[in-house]
């Protein structure tokens, strides 16, 4: 405090606190003015970037058959993971359904009791009674195979990190890498070293899914209350003794909630894992998207959100309750009992409900009757936000466009974050991707911006009326298990083919984890401050914007990290729908050879934007808020 | 199962513990000796223990006591190297504890020293029982047999009846009980107690005391108890080590403390104790002059002063302090009244 | 299902403890099937399975639909249906996930790879289908504006192909990312003042012509003929300067019209040489444009692409009685 400059007698005159980024700002724009249209990196689709990387998997592909590599790695490994697949597929089939049900079924009893187990049976049945029983199974077994060798992977790395802060420290950036990376960007990859097929599908699943098993098995072996664990050292335990007496079962909740998140992320995966002919319920998705059919997807989605709900309801009540060992002859008994029916009822499942027809109906119906709307709202959101925006940063010098990025980032975040942009930005501009990635930007921009516009309103209404949030958790927790690709179709039934579609489909996609969080940080903001304002005399409006927003700022800056994570993950499936830029080149370099060079480095670099967005939001987060450094 | 005394007696000679990036160097260089804030600012390291030495013997109740970051917890952490002591040495029962092996370590924590701690490190997700075996299950003790040995130790704790419960079906007393009869069940030789009751209603604590004091006859172990709690340490200490900045300031019986602080720092700690309650007759006695009569009551000169009271007011004579035949001084009702006032600061 | 369940175990073993390397042919599961929706391999059928892929457009899909009902009902194969998309299908001949690829347009370079250097696959003779794709507007604009059919005019009339999507300039609607294209390079080398917009589907090129015709609302899109939507609206091509031979041999210099196509069906050299009758089926397939958009709008009318399969195949006895091998 003392050394407080401020505490000398004020300067006659002093410039605002606004007038430095005011005036930057001024010189920003000035510059672009002056400088439009020099120094852009127009796109080219055959960069020399592109053609190295391209050819270096012409390379790879040609030396299959005779690098050592592959001869006694990796197609080991892929035969390894097939097998893994296949005998989990038949052993599945091999239970027919009244088996699966009852195992299922016995499972989720012996997890959290009746409601679990009927939840899980009743999720399966429905399966089956939508048609797509056999898919789902598939499904079931390429999730199985894949979270099972994520964990077998994920869970001793989460623990190891959990124990050791500088490989939590090295394993971050490259688990960040995993999560925001577009999972079509690593299917090209794959079927490079893995070929089409289940094996492909299964790996890709599993680089998806990892992140959270290690992840949140660190964290959990962090919680762990250090006085245990150094009681159990005091009794003279070895480590291993320690790790598997103490670790493990006081970490058991949390790890639960491990597995949990890990079997929901390969779920959300599956879909795109049958673009590169993995069996299951994204067949019917991609034939539906492919012939503009809602219909035929459908099934599918809604198959994939009553898996979800079962194995998510399973696993959860699993991690929170204590284990019942009385409860296992009655669990095994119930699947026995299951498998047992097998033989005597049909092995096809007997009853189906046609959906098809009457959901095209409808959506055609709607597609007509709401088109002129639809259309207007199109066309006002790409011409006077998207396309300006899109203009600017494309337009502009790019040395201009990062140096404002840089400013942004410093001011925001302090010089970490700007050290970070710097490298992205540098990153993006080697890559031959600058006027792409600008595009995307300017969507994503634009598709944040309406989410949290969206998501903050509806989180505030959830938390201040119980009923409203009654009513919305339902449909947020529907929005939050449907594959993304589901949003696909009817937004492209809406909209056509647009970048608008591409980011309809996100905020559909991001708003509901912004609504959860919004509600929850405002709904955390302790009942002694609402008290002490309320007995100020606030009105509820005041209340608001006075008291509980600005507390809830971390919950609502957290929301928009997720939200900018989440949109960039939809950015590249929009491109199925018009999305176009850095999507659209991971898309072709998926679906074209030529390409593959081009796809590639989108990916990583829509990787750079996210963690140039993510690194700046969490930059605002990490600052003192302004109350505070007033004071200091 | 293992042959040798019952309790077992510690030494401990110039141990160090720096805490921060390259301790090895500050303890040789002439860093270690500034005070701590001029050691974090030179060097970033943490000195929590600077040069303790101190001997507990077999039996005793050795109590460290200091204020929260004097280092005691960390002391009291060295001894069984739960954490690694940057240097000195330990010895618990002739044994160099710093040279053990690693398999050396776990057999000294698993068969003679056991601890409680202040958060009593329970494991919720196991029953009390499996809790206070869970040290012969690391042993490697028979279900059975090591069941058999928690139900007595829950018994002596008194706990019967609550073997299957879980620990958070109890209450903080009762879990700290468990954490007790944990530290019991393994029948160690020297017990660490790392503030085990500050997280405890006054009144439970009360009775926790008293169930130490018990067991300590009951067992006879060797007790190094540390706490922050001056009344705490006055009731179970034979002799109290206070601490600060990592250096003990005293070491002495209660008496020793409160009689004669060795500076500002105790005499600052001590002066609400009652002195009554503490000192013996033998820091108060005088030599008798020739006015005093000699036909007084005796008392031994480790009475302590409160329980002279009801003689002294029983006679009007001074009581004659003795120590066995040998006669130390008197004691008159004066000197038992000034002894019980609460002392006055010097300025009023 | 047992055995099947042993060949996977024993599989995870050979895989494990197998010397010499494993070969990119090597499958996981020596048992038949060892993928695929298990409806198919649940009942073992007499022939064993055979793995058609389906490229995304309905055209291939109704040739494919046929030729799988076919071979399922008359002669006793099973039949999977795995979508996958052009290029990717010809990665699947090398490791037994595709069997045949019923329609293919052309690329050359693919052929080259995988019949001449690498030879996991072989031609199996025509579709008797000739195959066109083109730039194509709908009736009414070439009534309105009639030489808007000369790619030389384009330029004129970009203004009227703008939209919100296309930056300034004119909007040619491209379908599936893997189609095959020359839009790009035909756009910069014919200095063309247009802007390829994806629309992401076959299905968004189809809505875009019709509603583009019905509501007379000016569209420039990627299509191509056999296609069932020529009976059913009205499109006329833009002629691009004229295809000679050779002139689209390197991809980035193209600046002529597509060729017009023989198309012809590839199978897995697996398949030719163990096949047996469902591959003589596939050799012998052959049919006109016609017969291929009728199942096709059947398809598209909402018939399962099976059932589309069984009206053609009860209507037109004579023409699929001489593929069946004897």
């Amino acid at each position: 405090m003392a050394a407080e400059p401020g505490l000398a007698p004020p300067p006659a005159f002093r410039l605002p606190r606004w007038a430095a980024p005011a005036a930057f700002t001024l010189v920003l724009v000035l510059a672009y003015l002056l400088l439009r249209g020099s120094g852009t990196l127009p796109h080219d689709d055959d960069a020399p970037q592109f053609t190295a990387i391209t050819e270096l998997r012409e390379w790879v592909d040609a030396h299959k058959n005779d690098s050592p590599l592959f001869l006694y790695f990796v197609n080991y490994v892929r035969l390894f993971i097939g097998g893994l697949f296949a005998l989990l597929q038949t052993s599945l089939h091999g239970l027919g359904w009244p088996g699966l049900i009852g195992v299922m079924g016995a499972l989720g009893w012996l997890a959290g009791g009746w409601r679990t187990g009927l939840l899980a049976m009743a999720s399966l049945a429905a399966c089956g009674v939508l048609g797509v029983w056999t898919l789902t199974v598939d499904t079931l077994a390429l999730v199985g195979a894949s979270v099972l060798l994520s964990l077998a992977i994920g869970l001793p790395l989460g623990v190891w990190a959990g124990r050791s802060p500088r490989l939590r420290r090295a394993l971050g950036p490259v688990l960040d890498f995993m999560q925001i990376m577009p999972t079509f960007a690593y299917l090209a990859p794959m079927v490079l070293f893995f070929q089409i097929g289940a094996p492909a599908g299964v790996a890709a699943t599993m680089i998806y899914s990892i992140p959270p098993a290690i992840r949140i098995t660190a964290l959990a072996i962090e919680q762990v209350s250090p006085t245990a664990v150094e009681a159990s050292a005091s009794l003279g335990a070895t480590p291993r003794q320690t790790l598997t007496k103490v670790y493990l079962p006081l970490a058991r909740s949390t790890m639960g909630l491990a597995i949990n998140q890990t079997i929901m992320m390969a779920l959300s995966m599956v879909v795109i894992a049958n673009l590169i002919n993995s069996p299951g319920l994204g067949s019917d998705i991609i034939k539906g998207l492919s012939r503009e059919n809602v219909g035929l997807m459908l099934p599918a989605g809604l198959a994939i959100v009553l898996i979800g709900i079962a194995l998510d309801r399973t696993t959860m009540a699993a991690s929170r309750q204590r284990f019942r060992p009385s409860r296992v002859p009655y669990a095994v008994a119930a699947g026995l009992a299951g498998a047992g029916l097998t033989f005597v009822l049909p092995a096809e499942w007997p009853w189906v409900l046609r959906t098809a027809q009457p959901v095209n109906e409808a959506v055609r119906w709607a597609e007509r009757s709401w088109f002129e709307v639809t259309d207007a709202i199109k066309e006002a959101v790409s011409l006077f936000l998207l396309n300006p925006l899109e203009g600017v940063l494309t337009s502009a010098p790019w040395w201009l466009v990062a140096l404002a990025l840089l400013a942004l980032a410093w001011r925001i975040g302090g010089v970490r974050p700007a050290v970070t942009v710097a490298v992205c930005v540098a990153a993006i501009v080697l890559l031959a991707l600058w006027e792409h990635s600008m595009v995307t930007l300017a969507m994503v921009i634009v598709a944040v911006a309406a989410t949290l516009a969206i998501g903050v309103s509806l989180g505030i209404l959830g938390a201040r009326s119980a009923r409203f949030s009654a009513f919305q958790r339902p449909l947020l927790d529907a929005a939050q298990t449907l594959p993304a690709f589901v949003y696909l179709l009817p937004a492209l039934a809406l909209f056509g083919a647009t970048r608008f579609t591409a980011i309809f489909a996100s905020v559909i996609y991001a708003v509901p984890p912004v609504v959860r969080l919004v509600e929850e940080g405002i709904r955390n903001v302790p009942p002694t401050v609402v008290e002490a304002a309320l007995s100020a005399g606030s009105t509820p409006r005041q209340m608001l914007w006075k008291v509980q927003l600005p507390m809830a700022r971390k919950a609502i800056l957290l929301a928009a990290n997720q939200g900018i994570v989440m949109t960039l993950a939809m950015v590249v499936l929009g491109a199925l729908v018009g999305g176009g830029a850095l999507g659209y080149d991971v898309v072709s370099g998926f679906s074209q050879r030529t390409d593959f060079g081009m796809g590639f480095a989108a990916g990583v670099a829509i990787v750079l934007l996210g963690i140039m967005l993510d690194r700046i939001t969490q930059g605002a987060d990490r600052r003192p808020p302004p109350l505070r450094r007033k004071s200091l | 199962m293992r042959i040798g005394p019952e309790s077992a007696g510690i030494e401990v000679k110039g141990l160090w513990k720096i805490f921060g990036p390259k301790a090895e160097r500050v303890l040789t260089s002439d860093d270690r000796l500034l005070e701590p804030a001029a050691l974090r600012e030179r060097t970033g390291c943490t000195a929590a223990v600077r040069d303790v030495s101190f001997e507990v013997r077999p039996g005793e109740v050795f109590v460290v006591m200091g204020l929260s970051g004097s280092g005691k917890s960390t002391l009291v952490r060295c001894l069984t190297r739960l954490i690694e002591p940057t240097a000195g040495e330990i010895a618990i029962g002739g044994d160099d504890v710093l040279r053990a092996t690693p398999a050396g370590l776990r057999e000294l924590r698993r068969h003679r020293v056991s601890m409680v701690f202040q958060h009593f490190g329970l494991l919720p997700h196991r029953r009390v029982i499996d809790n206070v075996a869970y040290g012969l299950e690391v042993q490697g003790v028979a279900k059975a047999a090591r069941h058999a040995r928690a139900r007595e130790i829950l018994t002596l704790v008194g706990l019967d009846g609550h073997a299957g419960s879980y620990p958070d079906q109890l209450s903080g007393g009762m879990q700290q009980r468990v954490g007790l009869a944990r530290a019991l069940a393994v029948e160690p030789q020297v017990m660490l107690f790392d503030e085990p009751f500050s997280a405890l209603d006054p009144l439970i604590r009360r009775d926790m005391q008293a169930e130490i004091i018990r067991l300590h006859r009951e067992v006879g172990k060797t007790m190094v108890f540390i706490t922050h709690d001056l009344a705490e340490a006055l009731k179970l200490g034979e002799r109290i080590a206070i601490m600060r900045d990592g250096s003990i300031v005293q070491l002495g019986t209660p008496e020793e403390l409160v009689g004669a602080p060795a500076d500002d720092y105790v005499a600052d700690f001590v002066r609400d104790v009652p002195r009554s309650d503490v000192l013996s007759l033998r820091w108060i006695c005088r030599e008798p002059d020739e006015h005093d009569s000699m036909e007084g009551p005796p008392l031994p000169a480790s009475t302590l002063i409160k329980d002279a009271v009801q003689v002294a007011t029983a006679t009007a004579l001074p009581i004659r302090v003795t120590d066995g035949e040998r006669l130390v001084g008197v004691v008159d009702r004066v000197d038992i009244l000034a002894a019980m006032a609460p002392r006055q600061p010097v300025t009023a | 299902m047992k055995i099947r369940l042993l060949a996977g175990v024993l599989m995870l073993g050979v895989a494990l403890a197998g010397c010499g390397g494993a070969k990119v042919e090597d499958t996981p599961s020596a048992a038949p099937a060892p993928s695929g929706s298990a409806s198919a391999s649940a009942q073992p059928s007499a022939g064993g399975t055979v793995k058609i892929a389906i490229n995304p457009w309905v055209g291939y899909e109704a040739s494919a639909a046929v030729v799988a009902y076919l071979m399922k009902n008359e002669l006793g194969y099973t039949v999977e249906l795995p979508e996958i998309k052009e290029q990717l299908a010809w990665e699947g001949f090398a490791n037994g996930q595709v069997d045949v690829i019923i329609e293919n347009w052309g690329h050359d370079d693919l052929k080259k790879k995988y019949i001449e250097t690498d030879g996991v696959a072989v031609e199996a003779g025509s579709t008797g289908n000739k195959g066109v794709i083109g730039w194509y507007v709908p009736k009414w604009m070439a009534d309105k504006y009639p030489d808007i059919t000369d790619w030389k005019n384009l330029n004129k009339y970009a203004d009227l192909f703008k939209t919100s999507e296309s930056g300034g300039k004119g909007a040619l609607l491209f379908g599936d990312p893997s189609y095959v294209s020359n839009e790009e390079a035909l756009i910069k080398n014919l200095k063309l003042n247009f802007k390829v917009v994806t629309g992401g589907s076959e299905a968004a090129l189809i809505k875009g012509a019709q509603q583009a015709q019905e509501q007379q609302k000016p569209l420039l899109f990627y299509f191509w003929d056999p296609h069932w939507l020529f009976s059913k609206t009205e499109l006329v091509r833009v002629n691009l300067p004229a295809y000679t031979e050779g002139c689209d041999a390197d991809p980035k210099k193209v600046a002529c019209d597509y060729a017009e196509l023989d198309l012809d069906k590839i199978v897995s050299k697996k398949f030719a040489d163990t096949g047996g009758k469902a591959y003589d089926l596939v050799k012998n397939f052959s049919w006109t444009n016609a017969d291929q958009n009728q199942v096709a709008m059947d398809i598209n009318d909402g018939m399962t692409p099976e059932e589309a399969a069984k009206k053609w195949v009860e209507a037109n006895a004579t023409k699929w009685q001489a593929w069946i091998p004897k």
